[in-house]
């Protein structure tokens, strides 16, 4: 066998793989930065993005369409949430408060989506350019994970400038370290936390639309992948976005060599990674100790 | 210009402001003195809407903005000079002035900030935490005065700060004046008080117990002292 054919398209699935896990793990530690909430309902939007995309698709047959409003209504509920139920708790500043009512909304939200579309999975049929393989060193290789890769990298860019070069972008930053002195200088957090909830959940919903085509929509979707997530906030260090960056990779690598090498031990190596990044670094690879 | 009556602020079930009133002519610099645990603090942030004062008035010229949150008051022309400078750590000094710049400065825009304190221009792409305490106090200035404010409040600006750099900032608090910013300044420092006030308030227990003209508090500086301020 042509061993770097198959190196080749290892790291290619890896980085695939990153993709569909980086618009979840940044969505969730943009969220942490701003209001230092853990959102456990994080897995349950993706999968809702996944349902509602699906519908769309279904209804108008525009798989690109779907990419685009899917995420934007998801994001919508997730404005809604944080406006009505949310933003009563930040007075309290309790970590359990926010537990439970994210967690709330996952159990509503996997209930809705159980009533609404059943417990069939759901597929979505991508359009014909995304479908086939191009050949890489004579290994087939899937044309949607180029297209996933090509979306993760551009995502990334863009967030990363977003936040960096924008004006919105720097009060979001500056929320993150001081929201009561930016809101004594004349911004209105409110906005600035209902914006960033909205956003966290619109990039999970998107990963959940771009998931659907290699694994279908199911009710687990969002349990199995947000651990994932969770070890990428972690690795790259809380509210970090380069580091959720950088942990999205981390994990994609071990996942994938680790099914192909280990795999009866995939899982564990995912642990052992994020052991061995708190180890060296306790705070995160870009995080802060705390 | 700033009138606070009968304002009564509580944390939980403390009742931390028991009846604050104070007024301010506009371009006057007002010093509140005061023992550590008195309320200071919680008035600045009172009249601020950090912490909404559960009665009385905060008057800015004719509006009352009692209950109004912060960044409300905050575009209504007033800027917090806070206690601990809070400047943003992992901002560089620019993007610092930059969070506080809704829109182009008239009266002090970025270039005329950075001629009045050349030291934020020599480190304005340093971050936040890599600046010394008199520096962060100078940038929380600096980011207060971006705003173009009418009113600036300021809680103990010169806490841990080097002899020399408590004497800028007195340059500093006058260069305010003479564009007549009113102002004001919370402060334990009485020497740095007595530069700059024009009229001295005492707070005691959650009230102003002493108003006087600066003149007037001169005379009665050591009874005010061993009254109000001793341990
Ligand atoms: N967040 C809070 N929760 C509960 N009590 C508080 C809080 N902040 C301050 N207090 C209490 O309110 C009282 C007034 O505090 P404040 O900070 O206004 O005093 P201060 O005059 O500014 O003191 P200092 O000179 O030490 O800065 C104090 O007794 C303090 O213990
Ligand atoms: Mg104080």
């Amino acid at each position: 066998m042509d061993f770097l054919g198959f190196l080749i398209t290892q790291c290619l699935n890896a980085l695939s793989q990153a993709s569909v896990l980086l618009f979840l793990a940044c969505g969730l530690t943009l969220i942490f930065g701003i209001m230092r909430i853990i959102n456990f309902a994080h897995g349950a939007i993706f999968m809702l993005g996944a349902y509602v995309g699906h519908t769309i698709v279904v209804l108008t047959g525009q798989f690109w369409l779907a990419l685009i409003a899917a995420p934007l209504v998801v994001a919508g509920i997730g404005a809604l949430f944080e406006m009505f139920l949310l933003s009563r708790l930040y007075a309290r500043r309790d970590g359990g408060a926010y537990l439970m009512i994210t967690f709330g909304l996952a159990i509503v939200l996997s209930e809705a989506v159980r009533l609404i579309w059943g417990a069939q999975p759901k597929g979505i049929d991508l359009p014909e350019v995304l479908t086939g393989v191009v050949f890489l060193l004579d290994q087939p290789f899937p044309i949607y994970r180029l297209f996933l890769i090509g979306l993760g990298v551009s995502a990334s860019i863009a967030l990363w400038q977003f936040l960096e070069r924008t004006r919105t972008g720097l009060l979001i930053r500056a929320v993150s370290q001081n929201p009561e002195m930016v809101h004594a200088l004349g911004t209105d957090i409110r906005i600035v936390r209902t914006g960033v909830f909205a956003l966290g959940c619109g990039l999970a919903a998107f990963g959940g639309i771009l998931a659907t085509p290699l694994f279908g929509a199911y009710l687990a979707m969002g349990n199995n992948v947000v651990v994932d997530a969770f070890v990428i906030v972690i690795i790259g260090g809380m509210g970090s976005f380069l580091g959720s960056v950088i942990g999205s990779i981390m994990v994609g690598f071990v996942q994938v060599f680790g099914a192909y090498y280990f795999p009866s031990m995939a899982l564990s190596l995912l642990y052992l990674l994020m052991l061995t990044v708190l180890i060296v670094r306790p705070g995160g690879l870009l995080g802060k100790e705390e | 210009m700033l009138r606070v009556t009968g304002l009564n602020t509580y944390y939980g079930t403390g009742h931390i402001l028991q009846g604050v009133d104070l007024e301010i002519e506009k371009g006057q610099i007002a010093a509140v003195l005061g023992r550590n645990g008195v309320g200071k603090t919680t008035t600045v942030r009172s009249i601020m809407g950090l912490v909404p004062p559960r009665s009385g008035e905060v008057w800015l010229g004719d509006t009352n903005m009692a209950g109004w949150a912060p960044y409300r008051v905050a575009r209504a022309g007033v800027a917090y000079v806070p206690e601990g400078r809070m400047i943003f750590p992992d901002l560089t000094v620019i993007d610092n002035l930059r969070v506080a710049e809704r829109r182009p400065a008239k009266i002090w825009p970025m270039e005329r900030l950075l001629e009045l304190f050349p030291a934020l221009a020599d480190r304005r792409t340093h971050k936040g935490s890599q600046l010394s305490g008199g520096e962060q106090q100078m940038l929380a200035v600096a980011r207060a005065l971006i705003t173009d404010p009418t009113v600036m409040l300021f809680d103990e600006p010169s806490q841990g700060l080097a002899p020399l750099v408590v004497r800028e900032l007195v340059g500093v608090i006058h260069r305010l004046r003479d564009e007549g910013v009113t102002v004001l300044l919370v402060e334990q420092n009485l020497k740095l008080a007595e530069a700059v006030g024009d009229i001295v308030y005492v707070m005691v227990k959650g009230r102003m117990m002493y108003r006087a003209p600066i003149a007037q508090f001169q005379l009665e500086r050591e009874a005010v002292k061993s009254k109000y301020l001793a341990l």
